[in-house]
């Protein structure tokens, strides 16, 4: 058993556990885009941000990676996580103004508006990496992949064509957090010749 | 070998104990004639790039068709890159030392000639100390070398970096020989703790303890373990390592096996960027004639230790010179980092205990082994020992590469090794670390360039970038320019990185455009520390700081650019304007002749005008200009 603290309450953890983990457990809400328990962590979306306090000394960290340890001290509220939080929901207000999901996140946030300007209004990907996880860990498919490096970034099949790898189970649908991959999925599979649902 | 040498030699054979090395050393050493005289010419990247091919070609053919009548005929030699970039091609005669610039191969049968006839050096071609205008003959009298201390690079520019026996013969291999015979891998270990060396690709992690965090490592998780250099070196204007890996590849090597033999390691990697052929070239060669030698491979110079390296070439990712990035990449994946909460000397490369080491740091290491980490200790700053390399580039009269002990004040390096600025005027800032790194302004020149002293600056080593800035430099250009290089290069995985670093892009846009407001600077301020705090790996995290260290030295520019509506550097091309002053202006009709829009008109001998309407603001004019006569504002 590893002892530590998270907003001042005493939590304890198994040996192995992250902080997000462990702050489930205890109902201590910590905000995710990227975790899913299907899968491992990959640390994209930053949304999960702690800061952890020793003394003087203090770190930004990600609660869905940080592996606990005796002792530490978690804050899952102050100022440096929210400023993180905030930056970061503004921000994908702009790129992702199609999201009715992260309107509603942010919003509870207190973020209800963007600075930034809006390069593309029917965006609803934040390329969280989630769909292409699951279908190589759960799946085990590999139909998919991000396609592309930093902004040019995208998620798509080889080539972005249709490919027979993708054997339509619609994982990718279920674990996408905003519900991009619904708009998705036929640039996957391809189009089905006929309409089943009916 | 892979490359005809320049001298005979003998055919590799497989040396079977330290005993064979020393003895092929001291053969290599007496075949060697004292008075033969060398004609080194530079095949550094700056002197190829001006010429230096064309000048090795032209010496050749002058030295077959003279008619020698010295004992020796001269030998020809390339060497890797000899630092004084902007004087190049250059060529150097040994033993004397005497240090030809810009040489064109015009001048080759000259050269030759004063050889011939002992007729002393082609006073034309010497260098001429700028303050004094006196010709300086021999290199090591050169202010630009006189002021440097060089460790790392002391063979590059005398070795052959493609012939092993050169660098055997100029002492490589000696280190590896010491710790073989005399040392335990955990000594060697201690050696590297006392010589207080820190890694040199740019957060100067104690690299001793480094090793001994991997030997904990071990411990725990058994072997095997990696040992890996990074020889991703992306930063715009840096370019020590490549140097060091085309000029003596075989120090890179050397610190590699000892590293592996401190550590039992058996496989390392070395990942270079495939932008730089000649470094992967000059690797591949050494590696194959250290292999034919038995210094790499299974049992190592009759030893029983074996370990051996392979070459992984990156693909032109910036961010696969962050640590877990390079290792992703090594195992065949897209390159992007991994969090690293767990340290890569626990788990690395395939998961296994691993050290990653810089390039530089790799090399500085034999030279720990040979003379002994209280000897290296004592070179530097009590915590930033050694040397460190810099490629110095810019606004500055000596572009160049130059090793300096640490904590040497930075205006030493800028204005007595580098020559200051051109047309003499003090320095705006320097910029160190790259896209992660500051700048130093001109009131701090007295800053010693150590790892913590640059660092509370508000700057950082970084790998060795060092790039001059004069008052035509803007800030919020230099800002721009580092935010949209890190934007291209960033991998796009967290979201504060691939977002972030376009949103305050976009914001600097606006203010060289006049559009801002003190909101949008805190906006930028907040919007930057979210980025620190919140981005995965060190790429993002450190993508601000080109950014928040202008504006903690430069505001005030910042301010003109938003309140003001004007670029003080005249460089944001929506806040200047272009006019030529009637008074200086001699109609010489030059500038209107250069000018790609037409924009310039006026008659002959007498003052022009610039059409703004037409201007686009290339500043042509303004070079083209020898009277002084076009003002920018």
């Amino acid at each position: 058993m590893v002892e530590f603290e998270i907003d001042g309450q005493k939590v304890q953890a198994q040996e192995g556990w992250t902080v997000l983990e462990t702050a489930r457990k205890y109902g201590i809400h910590i905000p995710t885009l990227c975790y899913h328990e299907a899968v491992k962590p990959s640390g994209a979306c930053r949304l999960c941000v702690v800061e952890l306090r020793e003394g003087d000394w203090s770190k930004v960290v990600i609660s869905c990676m940080y592996p606990v340890a005796e002792g530490l001290k978690v804050f899952t509220d102050s100022e440096r996580v929210k400023n993180v939080r905030r930056w970061i929901l503004e921000m994908l207000l702009a790129e992702c103004p199609a999201s009715e999901e992260i309107r509603q996140l942010a919003a509870q946030y207190g973020v209800t508006s963007t600075r930034f300007a809006i390069h593309d209004p029917d965006q609803d990907c934040i390329l969280c990496g989630l769909c292409v996880r699951v279908c190589a860990e759960v799946v085990g498919a590999n139909a998919i992949s991000t396609v592309g490096r930093g902004v040019h970034k995208q998620i798509g099949a080889p080539y972005l064509e249709p490919g027979s790898d993708c054997v339509a189970c619609g994982s990718c649908v279920t674990v996408c957090p905003t519900g991009a991959m619904r708009r998705r999925l036929d640039a996957v599979r391809g189009k089905p010749k006929v309409e089943l649902a009916r | 070998m892979a490359k005809a040498s320049n001298a005979a030699r003998p055919e590799p054979q497989r040396l079977n104990s330290v005993e064979e090395l020393a003895t092929l050393r001291q053969e290599l050493l007496d075949s060697k004639d004292p008075n033969q005289a060398e004609i080194v010419v530079c095949y550094g990247t700056g002197c190829l790039a001006s010429g230096a091919r064309q000048v090795e070609a032209a010496l050749k053919k002058a030295l077959k068709a003279a008619d020698m009548d010295v004992k020796v005929r001269p030998l020809i030699k390339t060497t890797g890159c000899r630092g004084f970039c902007s004087q190049g091609p250059l060529v150097v005669i040994q033993p004397e030392g005497i240090f030809y610039q810009k040489v064109s191969p015009q001048d080759a049968e000259d050269i030759v000639q004063a050889l011939a006839q002992d007729a002393g050096p082609v006073q034309r071609l010497l260098y001429r100390d700028p303050k004094t205008g006196e010709t300086i003959p021999h290199e090591k009298d050169i202010p630009f070398y006189k002021l440097q201390e060089r460790l790392v690079l002391r063979r590059i520019g005398s070795i052959d970096p493609t012939d092993i026996y050169d660098t055997i013969a100029a002492g490589g291999y000696q280190a590896l020989a010491k710790a073989l015979t005399s040392m335990e891998p955990e000594q060697v270990v201690a050696e590297v703790e006392k010589s207080g060396l820190r890694g040199r690709g740019g957060a100067g992690f104690p690299t001793g303890r480094k090793w001994r965090g991997a030997l904990k490592a071990i411990e725990k998780k058994g072997r095997p373990v990696y040992v890996v250099c990074n020889g991703d070196e992306g930063d715009p204007g840096a370019f020590m390592d490549c140097m060091v890996m085309e000029g003596d590849p075989h120090a890179v090597l050397e610190g590699m096996i000892l590293g592996a033999y401190a550590l039992g390691a058996e496989q390392g990697y070395l990942y270079v960027r495939a932008e730089y052929p000649v470094a992967i070239e000059h690797l591949s060669i050494a590696i194959e004639q250290a292999r034919s030698l038995g210094l790499l491979g299974e049992n190592i110079l009759g030893s029983g230790f074996s370990f051996d390296v392979r070459i992984n070439r990156g693909a032109g990712a910036f961010v696969c010179g962050e640590s877990t990035a390079l290792f992703t990449s090594i195992e065949g994946k897209a390159g992007e980092p991994r969090p690293k909460y767990v340290r890569s000397v626990e788990e690395g490369l395939w998961g296994r205990p691993t050290v990653l080491n810089n390039v530089e740091t790799w090399a500085n290491v034999p030279l720990i082994i040979e003379n002994g980490g209280d000897w290296y200790a004592g070179i530097g700053v009590p915590h930033s020992t050694g040397t460190k390399v810099f490629s110095l580039v810019g606004k500055v009269n000596n572009v160049g590469l130059v090793e300096v002990p640490m904590g040497v004040p930075l205006g030493h390096i800028v204005e007595e090794i580098g020559g200051g600025v051109p047309g003499g005027k003090p320095f705006k800032a320097v910029q160190t670390g790259g896209p992660s790194g500051g700048c130093i302004p001109y009131e701090l020149k007295d800053t010693p360039v150590d790892f913590d002293s640059l660092k509370a600056a508000g700057s950082m080593m970084g790998s060795g970038g060092m790039i001059v800035m004069d008052e035509r430099d803007c800030v919020v250009d230099v800002a721009r320019y580092f935010l949209r290089f890190l934007e291209e290069e960033s991998c796009g995985k967290c979201i504060p990185c691939r977002l972030g670093l376009t949103r305050m892009r976009e914001i600097l846009d606006d203010f060289s455009r006049g559009k801002g407001s003190q909101k949008d600077l805190e906006d930028l301020e907040s919007l930057a520390q979210a980025i620190k705090d919140g981005a995965l790996c060190a790429l993002g995290g450190s993508a601000p700081n080109p950014l928040l260290a202008t504006l903690r030295y430069f505001r005030d520019e910042y301010l003109a650019h938003i309140e003001g509506h004007k670029c003080p550097a005249g460089v944001c091309k929506d806040l200047i304007t272009y006019r030529i002053d009637p008074d200086k202006c001699t109609g010489c009709t030059s500038c209107a002749r250069m000018c790609p829009q037409g924009a310039i008109s006026g008659e002959k001998k007498k003052p022009h005008a610039i059409d703004e309407s037409a201007c686009i603001r290339c500043g042509i004019c303004l070079e083209t200009c020898e009277f002084g006569a076009v003002e920018v504002f």
